[in-house]
């Protein structure tokens, strides 16, 4: 099967391909999923927290969404020391942009340049692509538009007003297309986050991590509770939906209602 | 004939600068910050040749701003001197090395402990309770030397920095156009309101 062409990494295929890079799309469909939703007012991340093994200190396990700069959050799907280089070189960035130019970056300008690293990436010789994808949320300087932009291990970038990212994205891209709405107040925004998330992430609250940003505001990571609160809630909905359907019998409820999940893609 | 002090006190650590910008015997500029923020409880004030200054300022601000989004943690006050003083001196042994002398305040965020460090183009660095720069050490040090204390009080770092500038409006032969005062706190920097519009007999 592998004819050569795999081997060497800035190498067409007789096709068109350059199969690193696309090996690399692999890994991301491998890592854990994440989630990027714009409301009217704040932009949401949300992702899927790996269980932690029993002996593991939690504290210290770095989290999957981190901060590029005060106003820049970035989450990601794939390998976890890929992304940690990428996020390193986005902050210096992001400080030497505000040390010569006297401005914060604004998001579209981060998002680029980290599309321009996994660009370099797939045609330098000796290196091979990043793999991960990423989501980059945040304020500009002075505006009070939220941004949502999405990277790939080829060096693309696109604008969302919401997306998902790694495993299972298409089944929860498939779902915020279904229910993704413009002007969501923030309550809404981040309830179709985590619904969203809920598509996917089997084991409900303890694995969901949610970071919430607004124009001029420090990000804001939401705590356990109130994510549980909102899981508890979308679940209820569920029921109730589920015992509508079913034309009125109450009976019918329990394990019968839980969430049927969409086969992988 | 810049001005840079610095008065801690048993909550909080006062950094003033001259406003004046000038070049030789010219001022360019009456309402000059000669402070930049390292982070949210530190603070640097800054003295030398024009370019250097805030070259070298900018420089160590968005280093320290580095540190912060890569670790999540702000460097101390102590942690930050010592990286300065590091890059002073590597700076002294380059082909051109930057010429600028730094007072360097803050309150510690775990301890609380407010902290000043005295550092000079020569890569020197001092942990003093007061320090000042330039033509203000003849001045200053005396008045400093005479009335400080470790536990003074907000309003008697004030009354002594009171007495400081106006000897130095009294002694020195050109106007430094007033005194920009910061103060950093607990609570992070704040800047001061401070009169000194009034004039100062000369014996």
């Amino acid at each position: 099967m592998a004819s050569g062409y795999d081997r060497a990494l800035s190498v067409f295929s007789p096709d068109g391909h350059v199969f690193q890079v696309e090996y690399a799309l692999e890994a991301v469909k491998r890592g854990t999923c994440a989630v990027g939703v714009k409301g009217a007012d704040i932009v949401v991340l949300g992702c899927e927290k790996r269980s932690a093994m029993k002996l593991q200190d939690t504290r210290i396990t770095p989290s999957k969404i981190g901060l590029v700069d005060t106003h820049v959050c970035l989450a990601f799907a794939g390998l976890n020391a890929d992304a940690r280089i990428l996020v390193d070189k986005a902050r210096l960035e992001a400080q030497s942009h505000r040390l010569t130019v006297e401005d914060p970056v604004t998001i579209e300008y981060i998002t680029k340049y980290v599309a321009g690293v996994q660009q370099r990436y797939t045609q330098s010789g000796g290196v091979r692509p990043f793999g991960i994808s990423t989501l980059i949320i945040g304020f500009d300087d002075n505006d009070r538009v939220p941004k949502l932009y999405q990277t790939e291990p080829s060096g693309i970038y696109s604008a969302w007003k919401a997306n998902a990212i790694g495993r299972s994205s298409k089944t929860v891209r498939e779902f915020l297309e279904r229910n993704h709405k413009d002007d969501m107040d923030r309550e809404a925004t981040i309830k179709l986050t985590i619904k969203s998330l809920l598509e996917v992430v089997q084991t409900g609250a303890k694995n969901i991590e949610i970071a919430i940003m607004a124009p001029g505001k420090l990000i804001e990571m939401l705590p356990v509770e109130d994510i549980e609160a909102y899981v508890k809630n979308i679940e209820q909905e569920k029921v109730e939906e589920a015992a509508k359907k079913k034309g009125g019998r109450p009976g019918a409820s329990g394990s019968a209602t839980l969430p049927s999940r969409g086969s992988d893609e | 004939m810049e001005v840079l002090l610095g008065i801690t006190g048993k909550d909080f650590t006062l950094i003033a600068a001259s406003k004046a910008a000038m070049r030789g015997a010219t001022v360019l500029k009456a309402a000059d910050d000669k402070t930049r923020s390292l982070n949210k409880h530190t603070l640097m004030a800054f003295s030398g040749e024009a370019g250097d200054t805030i070259q070298f300022a900018e420089y160590i601000q968005a280093n320290a701003q580095l540190y912060s989004m890569r670790n999540s943690i702000d460097l101390s006050p102590s942690a930050l001197a010592n990286f300065v003083r590091g890059e002073l001196a590597s700076s002294l042994r380059s082909r051109k090395p930057y010429n600028v002398n730094l007072l360097l305040g803050g309150v510690d965020p775990v301890t609380l402990k407010p902290s000043l460090y005295w550092l000079d183009y020569l890569a020197s660095l001092a942990p003093l309770p007061y320090a000042a720069h330039g033509y203000a050490q003849y001045y200053c040090l005396s008045i400093l030397d005479k009335h400080h204390h470790p536990d003074i009080d907000y309003e008697q770092g004030l009354k002594i920095l009171r007495m400081c500038t106006d000897e130095l409006k009294r002694r020195l032969p050109i106007d430094f156009k007033g005194m920009l005062v910061k103060v950093i706190t607990k609570d992070g920097i704040k800047e001061v309101e401070y009169f000194d519009e009034k004039p100062v007999a000369c014996p």
